[in-house]
């Protein structure tokens, strides 16, 4: 019994040896967005083909992604909760932090709602509270989910009730949470564009340039964790600010949605 | 109803094209919980003979703890593993966080109890007497172990196939420590979770239909063997 025993502990020490990675492997910790969309399926071949890393996603939201930069878990962050960001960088957990591109976020309700048409996101917020129409809520701290709050704010409002529900989940998830629920939600354009087939929701504020949403790439630092793979980090985020890049950014999902779901931000580097 | 017949029409499609990628997250999966099933089964099938055969203190506590995490919930094991495996955790040395060898030990953390409990299970349920008469033949104490292993060996085929359906369709616990990277650690069970944050739906069911069409398949293996030459039936030879 005790010699099959070690023997098993023995094949399975040998099989975990096996799988042990180079260091030619970048950890990338990025908003359910990017993934949601597709865009990484198309960014992720091409930096691996032009740098000969290896990239591994992990798609969370933005809170988590940060919360994973600094515990020195991942090597390179792709978010968009600004605010957060610059905490981020404040408390020295990053070493670089770059523009890379943007979108706006969207207040999307069932038609039934008629919210279209209301003049701002913070008199949308107002409505909808007003009337108690159903509101789901991200509740994960992510970049979407820390812009609602800001909103809530800015309309003094502070949502509770039955009319406001919680997910917990990522964005193409809540987004049919309230198609399915008939309630309303805020997304980035991106997500919604990409599932907007199966949706019964429509856009009811959009161009409010408080609902700018920006993408920021940033390296952690490797001078806290000696496992970041910094120059891989650093490779990644010169890849997204490159030229080739800008334009795949520029120009994704074109053919799919007649219109691009990002706009680069970093042109001409 | 259309999303399903789309979802089955999808299905067919990309089985009958092979399509690559589908190709890969299927042969993953099979691997990662193949392998997670064989080590579930040698530790599981050895730790179930000890606890069947064995006698010693807290031995009844062993019992209910093997009895009780044969449901153990795949995300709580999935978060213990994650934390023992992240850069910053005790074994963050060996670097294996986000790859098949982490899914590998999650999968194999849970198949083990169900193992080991349907071992003791079976090892128990033979005649008493049989252990004392193969010793009184000769056999050495470990050569015994072995005869009633071999006299078990439909519910420990009925084991290993639980074992591998825990393994194989479970998703908490391989999303958290594989991460779902395309190319690398994305399984059908977590593919299925993307393709659903993404509205994709067909692709969702084309998939879950690859993973029961895998499931029984490899069951379907696993009870030919079961059931060649094995039980005499009800009413003997």
């Amino acid at each position: 019994m005790g010699r099959s025993l070690s023997l098993a502990l023995a094949a399975c020490l040998a099989l975990l040896a096996s799988c042990k990675p180079g260091s030619k492997e970048v950890i990338l910790a990025t908003t359910t967005s990017t993934q949601d969309t597709g865009l990484l399926d198309v960014l992720v071949p091409m930096f691996e083909k032009q740098s000969g890393y290896a990239l591994k996603t992990i798609s969370v939201g933005s809170g988590q992604a940060m919360a994973m930069g600094r515990r020195g878990e991942a090597d390179v962050l792709l978010v968009h909760s600004p605010d957060d960001e610059e905490a981020f960088m404040k408390e020295g957990f990053g070493s670089r932090r770059l523009a890379v591109m943007h979108n706006d976020f969207v207040i999307v309700c069932p038609p039934a709602a008629s919210l279209r048409g209301a003049a701002s996101a913070v008199e949308a917020f107002k409505a909808i509270a007003a009337k108690q129409i159903l509101f789901v809520s991200r509740s994960d701290d992510s970049g979407t989910h820390v812009r609602e709050k800001k909103i809530w704010k800015q309309a003094s409002i502070e949502p509770a009730g039955d009319w406001y529900v919680e997910t917990g989940l990522g964005m193409g998830r809540t987004l049919s949470v309230a198609s399915e629920k008939e309630g309303c939600t805020l997304s980035d354009r991106g997500t919604f564009l990409a599932l907007g087939k199966g949706l019964d929701l429509e856009i009811a504020v959009k161009g409010d340039p408080t609902l700018l949403n920006a993408y920021h790439v940033i390296e952690v630092d490797g001078g806290k964790f000696p496992d970041v793979n910094h120059r891989g980090a650093r490779a990644f985020a010169d890849f997204l600010v490159s030229a080739g890049t800008q334009q795949a950014i520029g120009s994704f999902g074109v053919d799919r949605f007649g219109e691009p779901l990002f706009v680069p931000d970093a042109p001409g580097k | 109803m259309d999303l399903v017949a789309q979802g089955i029409a999808h299905a067919l499609a990309l089985i009958v094209s092979l399509d690559r990628e589908v190709l890969r997250v299927t042969l993953l999966t099979l691997e990662v919980s193949a392998t997670a099933t064989l080590v579930a089964v040698v530790l599981g099938i050895a730790a179930g003979a000890a606890l069947a055969l064995g006698r010693f203190a807290g031995r009844g506590i062993l019992v209910a703890l093997v009895n009780t995490s044969m449901g153990l919930p795949p995300v709580v094991v999935g978060l213990f593993v994650a934390l023992m495996l992240w850069r910053s955790g005790p074994l963050g040395a060996l670097r294996i966080i986000y790859t098949p060898a982490a899914m590998i030990v999650a999968q194999a953390i849970l198949a083990f109890p169900i193992v080991a409990g349907i071992t003791l299970a079976a090892i128990q349920q033979l005649p008493p007497g049989l252990r004392p008469q193969v010793l009184a033949l000769g056999a050495t104490p470990l050569q015994s172990v072995w005869v009633l292993v071999k006299e078990a060996r439909l519910p420990l085929l009925a084991a290993v196939m639980a074992g591998f359906g825990g393994a194989v369709s479970e998703v908490g616990a391989s999303l958290m420590v594989g991460g779902n990277i395309k190319g690398h650690t994305r399984v059908l069970t977590t593919a299925i979770v993307m393709e659903t944050g993404r509205g994709n739906y067909d692709v969702a069911i084309a998939l879950g239909i690859v993973l029961f069409v895998l499931a029984f398949s490899i069951t379907l293996i696993l009870t030919h063997v079961q059931q060649r030459g094995g039980g005499p039936g009800i009413y003997g030879q």
